[in-house]
C-alpha cells in the first residue's frame, strides 16, 4: 500500500456522498485546485462510518473543501496517522483544516 | 513451590486493579475503540496519581529513582494493567511509566547523561531497532544492516522492520553488523533520529491498533564511535538479554487480557438466555469456561515460576520461553472462546474482545514466535549441540 492516497478526487456533493457506505476508514478533503485541506478518519465510534463523516463534511466543509477521496481501512487509526505524517513531510505543516491535532504527539515520517 | 501472594503483593494488586477499573476503563467509553493514547490532561493526571501510589517507572532500578519492586510483583501488576481495551499493547496508556530500554543502564556515564536520564525524566523517547526484513528471531544471523568504521565514526546502511515508536522517538538502539556473520559480528549503536540518513519510510499496518510498527531505512547514517553501547561485537548479548527478560512481563500482559476476557464470558453466560435457559447452564459453554480456566491457571503458573527464577538470579531462559509460549497461545484460545460465548456481540467493536482477538494473535509472533520458544526449550533440553 502506498503511503500517500492517490485516488482521483470526487466532488463533495450530496449525490456523491450518498453513494458511500458506512465502512470505517480514512478520507481527505481538498479545495477546488486539489490541495488537501483536511485529513479525517471514520473510526469505531462513528455512527455511519465514512458516509456519516463525509455527510458532516458536506454540511460544514472545513477550510473550503469541495472535493474528497476515501479509503476503506480497518486499520484506520494507523493509516490516519500515516497520512497526516506524510502530508507534514511533504508540506512542513498539517492541512489547514486539521486544527484539532496536537503535533507534539504526531510522529515523523522521513521518506528520504 | 509456593506461589501464594504476600500481604504486600495482595495490596498492590488490589490497588492497581481498582485503578484500572475506576480510572482507565471509564475513559475508554469516550475514546475510539482502537485508541492508543489518552487526552493529555487525563494522561498527566493519571501519571501523577501513579506517582502518588509509588508505582511510577516500574522497570527503573531503585538506584535511578524507580520503585523497589521485584519481578514477580511487576508481573502481577502487568496482569492487572492489561485488563482493559487497549491494555495488551498500551497497558494503562503508559501512565505507569511506559517501556524502558534497560540496556541503557549499562551505558557509559556520558551516554547516560545524554540519553538515559532524559528518557527517565520523560523528556526523550527511545526505540529498539533489531528486526529486519530478513528476520528478528535470530539476530546473530539475520542482521544485514552494516556498519563500517570511517575515522571517528561508523557509517550505517540497511533497513529495519517492525520497529515500534521510531517515528516518535528521539533516539534508538540500532543493531548492525560490524564483523563476521556470527554472534560476535553484531554491535549496538545509539542513533539519534534527527541525524541525516535516518529515515522512517512508512507505518506498517497490522492487526495491532496500538504501538504501531514502522520501517526504517538507514542511508549513510554517520554515528560517532562513542555512541556504541557496550563493546564492538557485543550487540548480540545486549539483544539476547533483552529478548529473554522481556518475555516474562510480555507473557504476563497476555495473561491479563485472558483473565478479563474469561471474566466477561462468565458474567455474560450467566445472563444470556437461549431456548429458555442461561448459557451457563449448557454443558458446551461450561466446558469452554473450564478450558479457559485451565489455560489461565497453566499460563499463570509458568509466568510466575519464570519470574521467581529470574528474581532468584537462577538461569531462566527455558522458563521465560515456556511462559511466553504458553501464555501467548493459551490467551489466544481464551479470547477466542470468550468471543464465541458472546456471539455477535463478541465480534463488534462495542466490546474489547474484538480488539483483543486481533492483537493477541500477534503475541504468538512478537518477541519470538512460538516455534522459536520451542527451539529455545529444545536446545536447553537436548544440549548445545542442537543449532
Amino acid at each position: 500500500m502506498a503511503v500517500r492516497l492517490a485516488k482521483p478526487w470526487i466532488p463533495l456533493t450530496e449525490a456523491q456522498v450518498t453513494k458511500l457506505a458506512g465502512h470505517l476508514g480514512v478520507y481527505q478533503l481538498a479545495d477546488a485546485s486539489g490541495d488537501i485541506v483536511y485529513i479525517g478518519v471514520a473510526g469505531g465510534r462513528s455512527l455511519h462510518g465514512l458516509k456519516g463523516e463525509l455527510t458532516h463534511a458536506l454540511q460544514a466543509p472545513p477550510a473550503g473543501a469541495t472535493q474528497f477521496r476515501c479509503e476503506i481501512n480497518m486499520a484506520y487509526r494507523t493509516r490516519y496517522v500515516e497520512l497526516l505524517q506524510a502530508y507534514r513531510h511533504d508540506y512542513g505543516r498539517l492541512p489547514a483544516g486539521n486544527t484539532d491535532i496536537d503535533e507534539r504527539h504526531l510522529g515523523r515520517l522521513r521518506l528520504g | 513451590m509456593d506461589l501464594a501472594l504476600s500481604e504486600e503483593q495482595k495490596m498492590i494488586v488490589a490497588v492497581v486493579r481498582q485503578f484500572v477499573r475506576e480510572e482507565i476503563v471509564p475513559l475508554e467509553d469516550h475514546l475510539d475503540p482502537d485508541a492508543d493514547e489518552l487526552p493529555q490532561d487525563d494522561y498527566d493526571r493519571l501519571v501523577q496519581k501513579v506517582k502518588d501510589m509509588g508505582l511510577y517507572g516500574l522497570d527503573t532500578p531503585p538506584a535511578y529513582g524507580g520503585p523497589d519492586i521485584d519481578l514477580i510483583t511487576r508481573c502481577l501488576i502487568a496482569i492487572e494493567c492489561s485488563q482493559h481495551r487497549a491494555g495488551l499493547y498500551a497497558p494503562c496508556y503508559y501512565v505507569f511509566g511506559g517501556a524502558r530500554q534497560a540496556q541503557l543502564f549499562e551505558a557509559t556515564e556520558t551516554q547516560k547523561e545524554k540519553y538515559l536520564y532524559p528518557m527517565l525524566r520523560g523528556e526523550k523517547k527511545v526505540f529498539f531497532g533489531l528486526s529486519e526484513p530478513s528476520g528478528g528471531s535470530d539476530p546473530a544471523r539475520a542482521i544485514q544492516t552494516r556498519a563500517v568504521r570511517d575515522g571517528d565514526d561508523w557509517v550505517l546502511n540497511g533497513t529495519k522492520l517492525w520497529i515500534s515508536g521510531a517515528d516518535r522517538a528521539d533516539y534508538g538502539l540500532v543493531f548492525a553488523r560490524t564483523g563476521d556473520s556470527g554472534r560476535s559480528g553484531v554491535t549496538c549503536f545509539i542513533v539519534e533520529t534527527e541525524w541525516p540518513g535516518f529515515n522512517v519510510r512508512r507505518i506498517v499496518h497490522t492487526l495491532r491498533s496500538a504501538k504501531y510498527a514502522t520501517e526504517i531505512q538507514l542511508e549513510d547514517l554517520r554515528v560517532p564511535h562513542e555512541n556504541i553501547l557496550g563493546q564492538v561485537g557485543g550487540g548480540f548479548a545486549i539483544a539476547n538479554d533483552r529478548l529473554s527478560r522481556q518475555r516474562i512481563p510480555y507473557a504476563a500482559e497476555c495473561l491479563g487480557v485472558a483473565v478479563k476476557a474469561h471474566e466477561m464470558a462468565i458474567e455474560y453466560s450467566k445472563i444470556r438466555e437461549t431456548f429458555g435457559a442461561t448459557l451457563s447452564s449448557r454443558q458446551g459453554i461450561q466446558w469452554m469456561l473450564v478450558d479457559n480456566e485451565i489455560d489461565i491457571r497453566t499460563a499463570r503458573w509458568l509466568v510466575l515460576d519464570a519470574a521467581a527464577k529470574a528474581e532468584r538470579g537462577e538461569p531462566f531462559r527455558t522458563e521465560s520461553a515456556l511462559a511466553k509460549l504458553v501464555a501467548a497461545e493459551a490467551s489466544g484460545r481464551v479470547v477466542d472462546r470468550s468471543m464465541q460465548i458472546h456471539g455477535g456481540l463478541g465480534v463488534a467493536k462495542d466490546l474489547p474482545l474484538e480488539r483483543w482477538y486481533r492483537e493477541i494473535r500477534i503475541r504468538r509472533i512478537g518477541e519470538g514466535p512460538s516455534e522459536v520458544q520451542k527451539h529455545v526449550v529444545a536446545r536447553d533440553i537436548l544440549g548445545a549441540g542442537l543449532r
